[in-house]
């Protein structure tokens, strides 16, 4: 079994890993962060988004072995301790989560939005969050929390 | 509400929009979720599924499975049959108009000589790993028989169709009726005009964003079972799995259930999966995981929805409703699933009155079984199927009135309360002029014309449709239901624990899947008590912490879940009143509690909440022997009726006739829920349950091959879930008329959007398009269809 090493949050972090372990796996089961979410099996619904040398993808549609040597981000590498990211703090000032399971895909693909797009109107936040489903707030909160995030970015 | 309150109001009391106390965890990766626990020795379940909707079993050959690489187990049926184990129940007995009751076959766990469903749970293999699961799952060699299979209820009900279960001829489960059929024909005997409507109410797979996940762990020191699971009611589910399917005794059982990621009715049923987890792992001696992959979602996750039904409305010459009379044909899937006989039945029939005045009701409605996954309560369970249903056809008969559709509601709403319909229901208590009002002032209906000319201008069509719903939430009381078939009592309980230093947990029966509760319910305690809301802890989801509760579903927590809360609030400042007086030197009389203070009337004398705590676990300033020490209290709260959410919903919407995509120009939702708690969340939760609404009205459609039972709508490629830029920004609305028949006034809110809505979309569709009826989902295809043909 090859080893994979990659920067993750900040850190190296090495585990062995099969070949056919997808990124998503890799990160939940070899790693222990379990932040990122597993929510379909045909790269649909964007609860695995993370960070990938700075650009966001669903870490389902990549092999762990794929991302040797990469800098990777996750949700739990976003806050600075109890220092929330901007986007985060929209989210929960906007009321832009329940369940919370689509979230983290949702906000690792907000800042990745954000950073392409700096000031983005309501059509365009909806066309960019094409790739995520959430199943409880319509969106409506999330549009908004992503609105108020790049105001205040 | 009680007259003495802590009166911790604006801040973090009832009625402010208080930030979730939950959002840290889930905002940072820190929720905890079914598949994020790895337990040690951990081994992982695969299911082998049938790929047939309907065959004989024949054989099954386990071997070669049993001798893959890190396969450490093979069960079949058989095994679970040996080990004594029932099959999976249905907890609400129906019984036919002839007073039978309802029929039903066998639903094995795992299935026995036959399947029944493309996804029936055919075995199961346990391995180190799940790929090695999987690997050993293609070695199993079954013989199947393949039979033709059922998947309408039209189809299922034809003479010579394909039996599903021996004990049901002719794949009829009940044909239930309600209401008084001489009435209701006298009314259209003397009606002025009829209008009828024939429609599907489409088939809808539920999709929380969470699959559902079990883990059975076994400790053979103590012979404790757990089991953690993606569940909206553990308790029951404990019950279940106790009582009925017998794989462990319920005190030697926990059930935890903790984060879970959405359930929209979906995590309320007992399955086959954390059956076989948690008797599987104690036949291994160690813990056995399952984690759904989304085509197993698919598959096998309990369907929603899925009538035919042909409604008729009687009308008196001046447009008032004389009689309703309606057929349904309701598709119950292969097998009944947990609460799947009440969904068609008392959760549908008893809503068809909506909100008008109509003096005599009867309902048919046959339930009939399929080669189809198993069908129960998705978002609404049967109130949305209602809503449409009278929804749809008070618009028709407004136009073939050639009446305004909101002059027509208004000629027909109920105006006094409590309202005794025709179909068991009292409403206590609503105001639907105003949520109608506020509704058409919300979205302008006055401009509506000149908008459409300005549509039309453009070469596009463009129309608006209303829906003026009724559901009814907090299903009780316990002995009413229990009259009706229902297996269990729909109370719910709450214990209130002060802690020495005046903090409070409080544990609720609810369960929240992203309702809020940890917020909500303390934004309860904090108002009654007058104490911080950091210092309020909402524990659920652990039946080895929390004591007997029903769960959550049917918009229940609020209006039942936070009134046990009260009552166990209520017994809690009773006994501080009387621990006060002590402390105090006053009567018990005297004292009052307000602020967050315990007081003697009238002067300065007072002991602050957190004081009295203290004192209570001292037990030295009161005599022990009159007043117990300690302060905790529990209350079981047993609702003395339904309660009434009701509201307006309309959409407008914009076509373009040359594609045929139609575009929502307006959403307005106004909803009466009664006493409010958190705004903020409330307001989310119609703007969920709204989205799922316009996803049935114009994306989302289960579909199976009527000849081979195939689902061809087995992934999110092929099922159109709604997306952001589906979606419009909603118009949400309030109004209040508090609930009479519970302390805090509240009615509910976690189902009203996906119960108004999709009749708002088809009215608004039909009003655009100028015709009678267009079936959901109501895609481009379907419209551009509508307009060429």
């Amino acid at each position: 079994m090859p080893t994979v090493t990659m920067t993750v949050n900040g850190k190296q972090r090495s585990a062995e890993a099969e070949t056919r372990t997808l990124l998503v796996s890799f990160l939940r089961e070899q790693l222990g962060l379990t932040g990122t979410h597993v929510g379909c099996d045909t790269s649909q619904c964007g609860a695995c988004v993370v960070h990938v040398d700075g650009v966001a993808v669903k870490s389902c549609t990549l092999l762990a072995v794929q991302a040797d040597g990469a800098e990777v981000t996750t949700i739990e590498g976003l806050a600075k301790g109890r220092e929330l990211h901007p986007i985060q703090a929209a989210f929960k000032e906007h009321h832009g989560l329940q369940c919370g399971f689509c979230t983290p895909g949702m906000i690792m693909t907000a800042v990745d939005m954000l950073r392409r797009i700096p000031e983005p109107d309501e059509p365009t936040i909806r066309a960019e969050l094409e790739g995520n489903f959430c199943r409880c707030t319509g969106y409506h909160n999330i549009v908004k929390a992503i609105k108020a995030a790049s105001e205040a970015m | 509400m009680p007259a003495d309150k802590g009166g911790n109001g604006a801040q973090s009391g009832i009625g402010a929009a208080v930030r979730r106390k939950e959002d840290f965890r889930f905002i940072t990766g820190a929720g905890r979720y079914t598949d994020d626990i790895t337990l040690p020795g951990q081994s992982y379940a695969y299911f082998l599924r049938s790929p047939y909707a309907h065959a004989q079993i024949a054989a099954i050959d386990i071997a070669a499975a049993e001798a893959s690489p890190g396969v450490v187990a093979v069960f079949t049926g058989k095994d679970v049959a040996a080990d004594g184990l029932g099959g999976l129940i249905c907890g609400w007995m129906i019984h036919s108009k002839d007073g039978s009751e309802m029929r039903t076959g066998a639903h094995p766990v795992l299935a026995l000589d036959r399947v029944r469903y493309v996804g029936d749970h055919v075995a199961v293999v346990i391995a180190e790993s799940l790929a090695e699961a999987k690997a050993g799952a293609e070695l199993i060699d079954v013989d199947y028989e393949e039979y033709d299979a059922v998947v309408g209820v039209e189809a299922a009900l034809a003479e010579n169709a394909p039996q599903l279960h021996d004990e049901v001829p002719g794949n009829l489960c009940f044909a239930w009726e309600l209401g008084d059929k001489a009435a209701t024909e006298a009314a259209f005997d003397r009606a002025a005009r009829r209008v009828t409507l024939t429609f599907a109410n489409n088939r809808l797979i539920p999709n929380a964003m969470e699959p559902r996940a079990a883990i059975g762990d076994y400790d053979r020191g103590t012979g404790d079972y757990t089991l953690y699971t993606t569940s909206q009611n553990p308790h029951v589910a404990r019950l279940v799995l106790s009582a009925f399917v017998g794989v462990a005794p319920e005190h030697k059982l926990r059930v935890i259930a903790p984060d879970v990621g959405g359930g929209f009715g979906s995590k309320i049923f007992i399955y086959a999966e954390e059956t076989v987890c948690v008797w599987a792992a104690a036949k291994l001696r160690r813990p056995v995981k399952w984690t759904a992959e989304r085509n197993e979602s698919f598959l096998s996750d309990a369907h929603g929805r899925d009538h035919v039904s042909h409604a008729e409305l009687a009308l008196d010459a001046d447009g008032r409703m004389l009689g309703l009379r309606v057929h349904t044909r309701a598709n119950l899937g292969a097998y009944l699933s947990t609460f799947a006989s009440s969904v068609p039945t008392y959760l549908y029939g008893t809503l068809l009155s909506g909100q008008y005045d109509i003096p005599a009701i009867y309902v048919e409605v046959d339930g009939v079984f399929t080669h189809t996954a198993p069908v129960d309560a998705y978002r609404g369970a049967g109130r949305p199927e209602a809503t449409y249903l009278v929804e749809r056809i008070v618009e028709t008969a407004a136009r073939e009135l050639d009446m305004d559709p909101v002059e027509f509601r208004r000629r027909n709403f109920i105006r006094e309360f409590p309202h005794q319909t025709p179909v068991i229901m009292n409403y206590d208590i609503g105001d639907y002029d105003a949520s109608l009002n506020e509704a058409c002032r919300l979205v302008d209906y006055a401009g509506f014309a000149d908008r459409r000319a300005a549509s039309e201008a453009r070469g596009r069509k463009r129309g608006i449709g209303f829906s003026a719903y009724i559901e009814a939430c907090g299903i009780a009381p316990s002995q009413a239901v229990g009259s009706l078939g229902a297996g269990v009592g729909l109370w719910e309980s709450a214990e209130v624990r002060v802690n020495p230093t005046g903090s409070v947990e409080v544990l609720t029966g609810s369960h929240s899947h992203g309702q809020g509760h940890e917020t909500t319910f303390a934004q309860l305690v904090s108002d009654q008590l007058g104490i911080p809301i950091e210092n309020v802890e909402v524990v659920h989801g652990d039946t080895d912490k929390v004591q007997f509760g029903m769960g959550t579903y049917g918009s229940r927590s609020g209006a039942v879940g936070m009134s046990a809360i009260q009552l166990a609030l209520d017994k809690v400042i009773a006994k501080g009143r009387r621990i006060a007086a002590h402390l105090l030197e006053a009567g018990e009389e005297d004292i009052t509690f307000d602020g967050g203070s315990f007081q003697v009337a009238g002067t300065d004398r007072a002991v602050p909440f957190a004081d009295l705590a203290l004192q209570a676990y001292t037990g030295h300033g009161f005599p022990t022997n009159e007043i117990e020490p300690g302060l905790k209290e529990s209350a079981f709260y047993d609702p003395v009726n339904f309660t009434f959410p009701a509201g307006c919903h309309i959409a407008e919407v914009e076509i373009d006739p040359e594609t045929g995509v139609t575009h929502i120009e307006n959403f307005v939702a106004v909803d009466d829920f009664g006493t409010i708690i958190n705004p903020m969340i409330v307001a989310g939760q119609v703007h969920g349950g709204v989205a799922q609404g316009i996803g049935q009205a114009m994306l989302e459609n289960c579909a199976y091959d009527p000849e081979s039972g195939q689902l061809l709508s087995g992934s999110f490629m092929d099922y159109c879930m709604p997306r952001a830029d589906d979606l419009p920004e909603f118009v949400v609305g309030m109004t209040e008329t508090p609930c009479t028949t519970n302390p805090l006034g509240i009615k509910g809110c976690g189902e009203a959007g996906a119960i108004g809505a999709p009749a708002a979309i088809v009215n608004a569709v039909t009003d655009a398009l100028g015709i009678r009826d267009i079936a959901m989902p109501v895609t481009p295809e379907r419209v551009w269809r509508a307009i060429n043909s």
